[in-house]
């Protein structure tokens, strides 16, 4: 499951790589909305933002760019973004509009349950799924909580801290879901850290999904000018989809 | 009704929008604050450190030779530039190190925009013998060297921040990044009331120090409570811990001082209340500097306190209230009641109580003699002679 950051470096190659991905064995996009001050993202993603929002990306445009590449992609799509824009937008509009250009759902991560109800009330009179996330620091209470609100998935952040590839994952992760799984019947995928191969192979062999961000977002940051770029995104995503292993 | 409620909401203002890793954490932040509120043990340790260490109460000083040039009204300065470090800033680290060391946490963190929170901080981290290190913008570290200086002669590590605008707003994301990385071992001590519940309850009620003093001491001055209180607004922690305790006082104006910066209409300032919109930075939602899509937009003040596109969302809940005005005066007008202050009393005011000395002009034409007024002094400008020289003497604008 691949995160990009919608319009970085251009709106056209986000739309050729993400055609690239679902070729390549994507199960779910995840689309980045930008935002000025992203504090649960690493280097890696905060420079893609910049990027996108100097390049004059906005909320309004990223819409109308999902509404025209959706039909291009057979997978579910799914939009990520930080509440400010989203609110200043207004809530219940971004809901509908959001469903209308074809997202399936929503991740907001700095909006825990406690304060999503005018969010989660429109999505689910929009049909649109609400993808909450716990962490390593998650409570018995919270993940009760959490998976009350979640539809979809539960996106399961692997470690404590922000977005940005690891050479190592920290351990406990496989217990972590499994302490999860304990209290809700909701699919678990992992993010966070996540950027090869092996990785992928070991959280799939107990996740319900796995989740690459930042690696995928750098290799774009390297390649994003050159027009061989959408070979090179579906290629790495290769990689990635064949060293899934199905769990049963 | 007591505000917040259990969730940090201050009606619509407030609250907690932060990752889910964090969450956790504040619940046992506001736990724990919980419990020490009702200790008496931990009332009279905080009182004791802020009695011997800081050097409270701080003076109530009615300054006789600004109200004669002003022309009317009785004006007190409420004197926190006397305290250790020069401002009103220790009172809440003081309070929070003291809760961090309940909390057993072996490192502090903190974020830092003209560096008199970041000085607070590694004072009473260095005093305690913790762990400290203050992230603050690479472009305010500049700007404030004699700062730099002082936080790493008293043992912090000083970390530039080098994302986003350079400064104190990216300096507050970055802080929040490395506590969502090490929360188990660190206290995150927010400078202001700003940020996600507790902090913004937790910060105005070390601070509110100021108000119950001010109470005292005006009640013996002048057998009544003020009539109007005056405090500059950055993230708003002077102004609240001087407005707090007279809240319910309904004859008590109070008026909070932004940042205009350039002015309200070039676009370039901090009034994040007279001229900004709702939205969520840094964990809460109140008002703050933005375009139309939502990205927030750099702020601009003189002074590196005030430059800071947020608010408290106390503040933003007075605002909408009705309970306390807001206006904002320009860098210019800071400068002027800067020096008009030094010349009248002989004493120099931080950049940022400037801005309410500078509101005093335009308010006092409007008042009766019997008027009384307090105003903050919420920290001293040694700090900011620097600039200041090179501004008036050189002819060099902010």
């Amino acid at each position: 499951m691949p995160f990009v950051t919608a319009g970085d470096p251009s709106y056209d190659v986000t739309g050729r790589c993400l055609v690239a991905m679902v070729e390549n064995g994507a199960d779910l996009i995840e689309l980045g909305i930008p935002f000025s001050d992203p504090l649960a993202d690493g280097p890696t993603i905060q420079r893609a933002s910049q990027r996108a929002l100097a390049g004059g990306v906005t909320v309004q445009g990223i819409l109308g760019f999902l509404r025209e590449v959706r039909r291009d992609l057979t997978v579910p799509v799914v939009l990520m973004g930080y509440y400010n824009p989203i609110h200043r937008y207004g809530v219940s509009r971004f809901v509908e509009n959001a469903r209308a250009a074809g997202a399936d759902g929503l991740i907001v991560p700095d909006l825990p349950p406690e304060e999503a109800g005018a969010l989660i009330a429109a999505a689910r009179s929009a049909e649109l799924d609400t993808i909450f996330l716990l962490a390593p620091t998650s409570t018995p209470a919270r993940i009760r909580r959490v998976s009350e609100v979640s539809r979809g998935f539960i996106y399961y952040v692997s470690l404590a801290g922000v977005t940005g590839a690891r050479g190592e994952l920290p351990g406990g992760v496989e217990t972590a879901v499994q302490g999860v799984r304990e209290i809700t019947k909701q699919p678990v995928c992992v993010g966070f850290g996540i950027s090869s191969p092996e990785q992928v192979r070991a959280i799939s062999r107990f996740a319900d999904g796995v989740i690459v961000g930042s690696a995928l977002v750098g290799l774009m940051e390297e390649k994003g000018g050159d027009p061989d770029c959408p070979l090179r995104v579906g290629t790495f995503i290769r990689n990635l989809r064949s060293a899934i292993v199905h769990k049963n | 009704m007591t505000l917040p409620d259990s969730q940090g909401h201050f009606q619509e203002f407030g609250g907690r929008f932060v990752p889910e890793t964090l969450m956790p954490a504040l619940d046992e932040l506001a736990k724990e604050y919980d419990c020490i509120r009702q200790d008496p043990v931990f009332e009279e340790e905080f009182n004791t450190y802020l009695r011997h260490y800081v050097g409270r109460p701080t003076p109530l000083y009615l300054a006789e030779r600004l109200t004669k040039r002003l022309g009317g009204g009785r004006i007190y300065l409420k004197r926190e530039d006397l305290n250790h470090t020069g401002a009103h800033k220790i009172n809440n680290a003081i309070g929070q190190i003291l809760l961090a060391r309940r909390m057993g946490k072996k490192r502090i963190i903190a974020e830092t925009g003209a560096g008199q929170h970041g000085v607070a901080t590694a004072t009473a981290a260095a005093m305690f013998g913790l762990a400290c290190e203050i992230f603050m913008g690479e472009e305010d570290i500049q700007r404030q060297a004699l700062n730099v200086f002082r936080m790493r002669l008293l043992g912090a590590t000083v970390t530039p921040v080098s994302s986003g605008t350079k400064t104190l707003k990216d300096a507050c994301n970055e802080a929040i990044r490395d506590w969502v990385t090490h929360v188990e071992e660190t206290h995150y001590i927010i400078g202001s009331v700003v940020g996600p519940h507790p902090y913004p309850m937790l910060v105005r009620n070390f601070q509110s120090v100021i108000g119950r003093e001010t109470r005292e001491q005006i009640l013996a001055a002048e057998g009544r409570v003020p009539d109007i209180l005056v405090a500059c607004v950055g993230g708003g922690s002077n102004a609240i811990g001087l407005f707090h305790p007279f809240a319910e006082d309904a004859s008590v104006r109070m008026i909070g001082v932004e940042a205009a910066g350039f002015g309200l209409e070039s676009g370039q300032h901090a009034a994040s209340i007279t001229a900004g919109e709702k939205g969520v930075l840094h964990g809460s939602m109140s008002y703050l500097l933005q375009n139309d899509d939502g990205q927030v937009t750099p702020a601009h003040s003189i002074s590196a306190g005030l430059d800071y596109p947020g608010v408290g969302p106390e503040h933003a809940y007075y605002h909408a209230s009705g309970r306390a005005e807001y206006v904002a005066v320009t860098d210019e007008e800071a400068l002027e009641g800067f020096q008009l202050l030094s010349q009248t009393e002989g004493i120099i005011p931080a950049l940022e109580s400037a801005h309410a000395i500078a509101y005093l002009t335009k308010l006092i034409p409007g008042l009766g003699q019997d008027d009384v007024i307090v105003l903050n002094l919420s920290g001293r400008g040694d700090k900011d002679v620097n600039q200041v020289a090179e501004i008036l003497e050189k002819g060099k604008r902010p």
